[in-house]
């Protein structure tokens, strides 16, 4: 199946703005962010193989002379749900590689997919990037319970990072975001064919000459169908039937095999 | 995942299983890690593939008055708190990500012994059917350090008189291992029946067998439950080819020579074991690795 995609509207309409989408941003701009999608939930079959997900929006209250000379920049990214990741080194003890030094990042999405008007790096400098946390290089990575000095920090962020990239589970598209009319903006980010199942969130960024000034948030739940699916959920949710049933399963695959090739 | 690899690792292990009489648990867990089943599903996966390959047998020694329920009891209250136990150490080494190291350390080890151990044990027959010598059968009437344990109990079917001491702590044992490891236990627990405890031989096969059942399906659902790593389809799949195969693996076994062929299992268990220990040592492909806490979700 595909995973159905569009979306729609946006502009023009003298909506307010949601209160939620803009709190943390600076009164000052009086540029503003809006994007859209056709839906807040995508179904995916279990021969799911990967699809893009389109996202329309527009740039409310820009500046025309700015825009004309492409001062503008949005970097929309699709979060997956997000679970605390540790992230473990081996080394070798007696010839054996063993685990031996590990670090736990606190709530990073499990996959990351980010699609721009230009390579991220170009958009702003590092620190206005890391306080934000918008890009693969810059997303927010917090040891839990750590108490050492910080010189091997760089090390397992590193390591996540180019883990979740060689998997497929972070991805970037610079250029992934093309305007189609003078403020009106298309933005592609790739769903993962290992997408993980849950609430995902479509945050949009807004910067201008390298300052961001506006963000907007949309939540997108996937939600895996089929019988696998299913088999996991019941795995999940109903533990105990489902290990009484593996059981039942079994003794039932025993008992007639003894009884089909019985020869007394 | 292929079906058909999956299916033809069930009846190839169900086939030896059913030759050699052993429950095939010790080789389908590492076959399972070799194919890139994570450890944690291979091992609760195996367990759960024991529970059918055992039922047949415990039924057929259950007809024929070859199992002694009072003493598979005993032992299955050691197994169930074995098992117990080593759930809880099996979640504690997962949180500290040294699972899959132990699990082929005591691989390593397991399969190292029971394969040496076989394969001497099958040249010393072979030499000594070359010789045609007879062969010469150890006395198992003779008492033991066992044997003066307190608590004894009487068990009418095995017609012992045994203290349940023992008898418990084999079971403690054999659950740790079901739990840890994915495997029924025989291939340790009937030897120690018969050399250990002096148990008559008769029924030491047929009630090792009832304790590995329920062994077996409470770590399955102990393992469903905390660390929902059964997979019950995987677990179908390997249960119907391994009943089958163990139908055809009887019958070739009835027609061919012991020895030779316990030699060929030896070699086989010996040849596992060192690709895991081999896996153990080569350098990783990358020392660094992920885990998400709802992981395999």
């Amino acid at each position: 199946m595909r995973a159905v995609a569009a979306l729609c509207l946006v502009i023009g309409l003298a909506v307010p703005a949601l209160g939620w989408a803009q709190e943390d941003k600076p009164a000052e701009f009086p540029e503003k962010l809006e994007i859209g999608i056709s839906t807040d939930e995508i179904a995916i079959s279990s021969d799911f193989r990967g699809a893009d997900l389109t996202i329309f929006g527009a740039i409310e209250g820009y500046d025309p002379s700015l825009l004309a000379q492409s001062k503008y920049d949005i970097v929309v990214a699709l979060e997956g749900p997000k679970d605390n990741n540790t992230v473990r080194v081996k080394e070798r003890i007696f010839g054996i590689w063993v685990n031996r030094r590990s670090m736990t990042f606190e709530l990073v999405p499990e996959s990351y997919s980010l699609s721009s008007t230009r390579d991220v790096e170009t958009i702003a400098a590092p620190p206005v990037l890391n306080g934000v946390g918008v890009g693969i290089q810059h997303i927010r990575l917090s040891p839990v319970g750590y108490l050492g000095d910080g010189s091997n920090l760089t090390e397992f962020r590193d390591a996540f990072r180019r883990l979740k990239e060689s998997g497929g589970f972070y991805q970037r598209d610079p250029g992934g975001v093309q305007f189609i009319s003078a403020s009106l903006f298309k933005a592609t980010v790739k769903l993962p064919a290992n997408v993980p199942n849950g609430t995902h969130v479509v945050r949009a960024h807004l910067f201008r000459d390298g300052v961001f000034i506006a963000e907007k948030a949309l939540p997108l739940r996937v939600m895996k169908t089929g019988i696998e699916q299913m088999i996991s959920n019941a795995a999940y949710n109903q533990s105990f039937a489902y290990g009484a049933f593996s059981v039942m399963l079994a003794v039932l695959t025993g008992w007639l095999a003894s009884v089909v090739f019985r020869k007394d | 995942m292929n079906i058909f690899i999956i299916l033809g690792m069930g009846a190839a292990v169900g086939f030896l299983s059913g030759m050699f009489g052993v429950g095939g648990g010790f080789l389908i867990t590492p076959l399972l890690i070799f194919y890139n089943i994570p450890p944690v599903v291979a091992v609760a996966t195996g367990a759960n593939q024991v529970v059918a390959s055992s039922i047949s047998g415990a039924l057929s020694h259950f007809r024929r008055g070859t199992l002694d329920v009072k003493l598979g009891t005993v032992l299955l209250v050691g197994g169930l708190a074995g098992a117990t136990v080593g759930i809880w150490i099996f979640s504690l080494l997962r949180s500290l990500g040294q699972l899959d190291l132990v699990i082929s350390l005591l691989y390593v080890v397991l399969l190292g012994t029971v394969g040496t151990l076989m394969l001497l044990e099958s040249i010393r027959a072979l030499r000594r059917a070359a010789a045609n010598q007879p062969v010469s059968l150890r006395r198992p009437g003779q008492h033991n350090w066992v044997h003066r344990l307190p608590l004894k109990m009487r068990f009418k079917k095995s017609k012992i008189y045994l203290s349940v001491i023992p008898v418990v702590g084999l079971g403690f044992g054999i659950g740790i291992l079901t739990s840890i490891m994915g495997v029924g236990g025989g291939f340790i627990m009937v030897p120690a029946m018969i050399y250990l405890l002096r148990i008559p031989t008769n029924v030491v096969v047929g009630t090792s067998l009832f304790q590995i059942i329920f062994v077996t399906a409470y770590t399955t659902v102990v393992q469903a439950t905390t660390n929902y790593s059964v997979d019950i389809v995987l677990a179908f799949i390997l249960m119907v080819a391994g009943v089958i195969g163990a139908q055809y693996g009887v019958r070739v076994g009835q027609k061919l020579r012991g020895e030779q062929l316990r030699a060929l299992l030896a070699l086989l268990v010996l040849a596992v074991g060192a690709r895991l220990a081999v896996d153990l040592v080569v350098t990783p492909e990358d020392i660094y690795s992920i885990v998400s806490e709802g992981v395999y979700r």
